[in-house]
């Protein structure tokens, strides 16, 4: 896919040898390149499975009235969306990265663990077939929201252990993601690569690595006890036998808590990477940024019960959380007007990564607003599980992690190809889908406050406009995203030409992966490089 | 047409990034007609107001940085990095702010939590797929569904949802209070989680099965106030609304006298006409039925049977009296359903058309009971209606749903 055509470094007399030939090139890899790649070929797919079902979502709601699917139906389809984008699409695109960029970026040669590497890819691929099986099961995929609360989730049928095998899977798949990062990282550096020197693309990844290994665990916890309370007699979520349902939702939110973070943080490294370069400016505050990404990892493991200030949480349970949280918007904070200092009398230019940067600023601190509204308990009373949180958590997902994914191609697909894609055509997906993002999610903010929940496939007839605005939002979002698969296709057949070894200007000061030729060897750093002095520190 | 313009303004309202203040469009929270609803009210637009505030000074400042420090502009890049003095006073302001914010915030959650000292007290229990409401001081009780109009429409595609009258927000039986009376609810759940809101109120609760949850509220205007299940509860969870009448004291005790006599009320007894017990089945139907055997009585294929075509059905009706009074490990049991109603649904599921059933008999409700539930009701077994015996006698046992055709 790539397009890398093996340029041995022939005066080494060690001996490196280039690809397998064939298909048996990806199923047996051990190379970060190509595994990051099929990471990424691997998630944009998803991308569109999990956008596919957004839009039969979508398209249930353009109207009151139930038109087009079976509300059974329209709860497979919210989980299954949620499912498949969560551990499909931007966990994976983001795990490509870190396998493409973390090695090149650190001046390694490879993944520190490269069986390990093939491995969890492949696992990972058979936990999200798996999790698609379900679709096809009697009685249906699962329909009882993507936090698999029971006793609603004992109710579903055939697909429920495959679901719960398909989720250790792709745990087990992201623990050794992780471990392999975090391996990578401590031991890989090139000499002179401080921890304090590393790009922060690398230090989130790291700080991502250890949230991973420390919650994936716990999730498959969690329903391996739902697997032992359908078909073994246990009663850890049954009030009959004396269990109790909410202590799922406390160990569930241990992990979704700083699963959503899993998400966000790599975001934040990859954004601190690219608004440098266009602002031709050091990042402003790296070490800042740093703690601020530490800090909030570790918020993120003492905060999980806002999710569930309505479950019948004791007082002293409902101030401490709505403490914790309301911290949060410290060091988002920073990290917000950090990159708004970078680009402060900055000499911008505003190539599409740059402007999908920009926009996920700016929307992903709307996502933060309405995140600090929600950290407010007594608020959270009238907000909870209406649209108001369903627009909450996409603003700080699609026009956050997914606006930096596409910006991640984009900056680097010169790197990764060798050619420059279109900027005209990479300019029009990018106001087309800015455009459209707000149009499908911003009017969710009035229909939760209005009074409409979240997850139903018909509505009362005072929420029909936005509802309606929404749709085509999602409809103009959703086919604006064909652009950036024809790009990408476009740039791997040579696109406008040829790129330079740094691509953008004066993008060696910025990185490593800029000293290396584009496309990128097939193995780079074999030696390693003289680091150069970086503005941070 | 009308509705193409509506649309249009909206598209273009929302690019300029304005709200429109059209009358059909909430776009913000309501006040609501408690104490805590206003107070919440208040929180929000409070924290509302101060991120509006950062987000203009921030968004402010990284716009005019992006119309004047651009390349494009001949502005050279600086190449400041850090700035001590200025990043602790970006953190020392939002943590004020947060302090601000706190504070009222602890008083509501104090508010919310003061459920002591109530005048009366509700049981609201979250079933799949409706609600159950039990006065514990008058011991009225009884189920809230939603409105047939509704479960029609939703279910047959060639009614307009948008000519029925609040539509998806309407039920059978309302929930009624009283104003100016703390009232403290409890909350509990049956099979799944459900969640009890109503905006107007101020506040959600889920009701946990197995477990009570409890908060109050006190009414401060008469009113209907509308709300739904917010806790995703299966496949029926967007069709389980819930409606408040809140009405002054003495027309509220009113009421109270009036449904406990109802409540209270002997069945009746006397005999219906096949079209009328026909269509009281269908309304039962409705209610209680619908939602897994569908309004076609096809049921869901691996989830719930068909009721078209069941031997069970259209076989022997003392046997399905019996089923339906039993329920199942699935299906709920229908004890409680008067014989009136009782029998009006069994001549329903096996003689109407929409389900495909044509036994061709009807059930009185008098045959529909039991020698012990005749006794019952009638002490005195004499004082029962003669269409309760034959020829004089009690001789349920014999009497069978009569052939009509």
């Amino acid at each position: 896919m790539t397009a890398v055509v093996a340029e041995h470094d022939d005066h080494h007399d060690h001996h490196d040898h280039g690809p397998e030939k064939g298909i048996l090139r990806w199923i047996i890899t051990t190379n970060h390149k190509d595994i990051g790649t099929m990471y990424l070929v691997f998630g944009l797919i998803m991308f569109f499975v999990g956008g596919t079902m957004a839009l039969i979502i979508r398209s249930e709601l353009f109207e009151p009235g139930l038109q087009f699917v079976d509300p059974q139906f329209f709860n497979s389809m919210t989980t299954m969306h949620a499912l498949v984008m969560v551990f499909g699409a931007v966990m994976p695109a983001f795990v490509g990265l870190a396998n493409w960029m973390i090695p090149m970026m650190i001046g390694a040669p490879d993944m520190a663990l490269p069986r390990m590497n093939n491995m969890s890819f492949w696992m990972l691929v058979a936990g999200v077939l798996l999790l698609a099986a379900t679709l096809f099961m009697e009685g249906g995929a699962p329909a009882g929201g993507w936090t698999l609360y029971p006793p609603l989730v004992l109710q579903t049928g055939k697909a429920l252990p495959f679901a719960i095998f398909s989720v250790h899977m792709l745990g087990i798949s992201s623990i050794m993601g992780a471990i392999n990062v975090i391996a990578t990282i401590f031991n890989m550096r090139a000499p002179g690569m401080t921890l304090m020197k590393m790009p922060l693309f690398v230090w989130t990844w790291l700080i991502t690595a250890f949230l991973l290994i420390a919650i994936m665990p716990v999730f498959a916890g969690a329903v391996t006890m739902l697997l032992t309370d359908r078909f073994f007699d246990t009663s850890f979520f049954n009030a009959a036998g004396g269990g109790d349902p909410v202590l799922y939702q406390h160990i569930f939110w241990f992990f979704g808590h700083p699963e959503v973070y899993v998400m966000i943080l790599p975001t934040f490294g990859v954004a601190s990477t690219i608004i440098p370069v266009f602002a031709r400016k050091p990042l402003f505050g790296y070490a800042s940024m740093v703690y601020a990404t530490a800090a909030i990892a570790f918020l993120s493991f003492i905060v999980w019960a806002h999710h569930m200030f309505t479950v019948g949480l004791p007082i002293a349970g409902e101030l401490y959380f709505m403490y914790a949280t309301m911290l949060i918007a410290i060091p988002t904070g920073v990290k917000v007007f950090n990159w708004t200092a970078t680009m402060w009398k900055g000499e911008m230019t505003f190539e599409t990564p740059m402007l999908f940067s920009i926009a996920f600023v700016v929307l992903f601190t709307m996502g933060g607003f309405t995140g600090l509204m929600m950290s407010v308990a007594p608020a959270d009373f009238q907000y909870h599980d209406t649209y108001f949180i369903v627009a909450h958590f996409h603003y700080t997902l699609v026009p956050a992690s997914i606006f930096i994914l596409m910006a991640s191609g984009y900056y680097w697909l010169p790197k990764w190809t060798g050619n420059m894609y279109d900027e005209r055509i990479g300019r029009l997906h990018f106001w087309l889908s800015a455009i459209s993002v707000n149009i499908l999610f911003f009017p969710q903010h009035f229909l939760g406050l209005a009074g409409m929940p979240r997850r139903i496939p018909d509505y009362a007839i005072q929420f029909a406009d936005w509802n309606m605005v929404s749709s085509i939002g999602a409809f103009i979002y959703g086919f604006s995203q064909l652009l950036f698969v024809y790009i990408v296709i476009d740039t791997i057949r040579g696109g406008t030409g040829k790129a330079t070894a740094e691509v953008w200007e004066d993008a060696s000061k910025h990185g490593l992966e800029w000293t290396v030729p584009s496309p990128a060897p097939y193995h780079t750093f074999t030696t390693p490089p003289e680091i150069i002095p970086t503005e941070h520190v | 047409m009308k509705k193409t313009k509506q649309l249009l303004a909206c598209l273009v309202l929302m690019t300029l990034g304005l709200g429109t203040a059209h009358a059909d469009y909430t776009l913000n929270l309501m006040r609501g007609v408690t104490q805590v609803s206003n107070e919440i009210y208040d929180l929000h637009m409070l924290v509302l107001w101060i991120c509006v505030f950062i987000g203009i000074a921030v968004f402010g400042t990284m716009f005019y940085s992006i119309f004047h420090h651009r390349k494009s502009k001949g502005h050279k890049a600086a190449q400041f990095h850090e700035n001590t003095t200025v990043e602790i006073i970006w953190t020392i302001i939002p943590t004020l702010i947060l302090v601000a914010m706190a504070i009222p915030a602890t008083k509501a959650v104090i508010d919310l939590d003061k459920v002591q000292d109530s005048d009366m007290t509700i049981k609201v229990t979250g079933k799949q797929w409706y609600w159950d409401y039990e006065y514990l001081d008058s011991g009225l009780h009884f189920e809230s569904h939603l409105d047939e109009a509704s479960e029609k429409a939703h279910r047959v595609s060639s009614i307009d949802p948008r000519s029925v009258p609040n539509y998806l927000l309407n039920v059978d039986k309302p929930l009624v209070v009283p104003v100016k009376t703390k009232i403290r609810f409890l909350f509990t759940a049956a099979d799944v989680i459900h969640s009890w809101w109503v905006p107007d109120l101020g506040w959600k609760k889920d009701a946990n099965p197995g477990f009570v949850n409890d908060a109050w509220t006190s009414v401060d205007k008469p009113g209907v106030y509308r709300g739904q299940c917010t806790e995703l509860c299966g496949r029926d969870h967007g069709f389980m609304p819930i409606v408040v009448i809140a009405m002054e004291k003495e027309q509220y005790d009113a009421w109270v006298k009036a449904e406990l006599e109802k409540q209270n009320a002997l069945p009746d007894l006397s005999k219906q006409t096949r079209a009328s017990l026909l269509l009281k089945g269908e309304s039962v139907y409705l209610t209680n039925c619908v939602a897994c055997h569908q309004i076609d009585g096809k049921g869901i294929s691996g989830w719930y049977p068909a009721l078209s075509g069941s031997a069970k059905v259209t076989g022997d009706v003392h046997q399905l009296i019996g089923f339906v009074q039993a329920g199942t490990s699935k299906m709920p049991a229908f004890k409680k359903l008067p014989a009136d109603q009782l029998a009006g649904l069994i001549t329903y599921i096996r003689n109407a058309p929409d389900l495909g059933n044509k036994v061709g008999d009807e059930l009185q409700a008098c045959h529909a009971l039991s020698l012990d539930e005749l006794e019952d009701i009638f002490p005195d077994i004499d004082n029962a209606p003669e269409l309760c015996k034959e020829n004089g006698e009690v001789k349920l046992d014999k009497v069978v749903a009569e052939k009509t055709n």
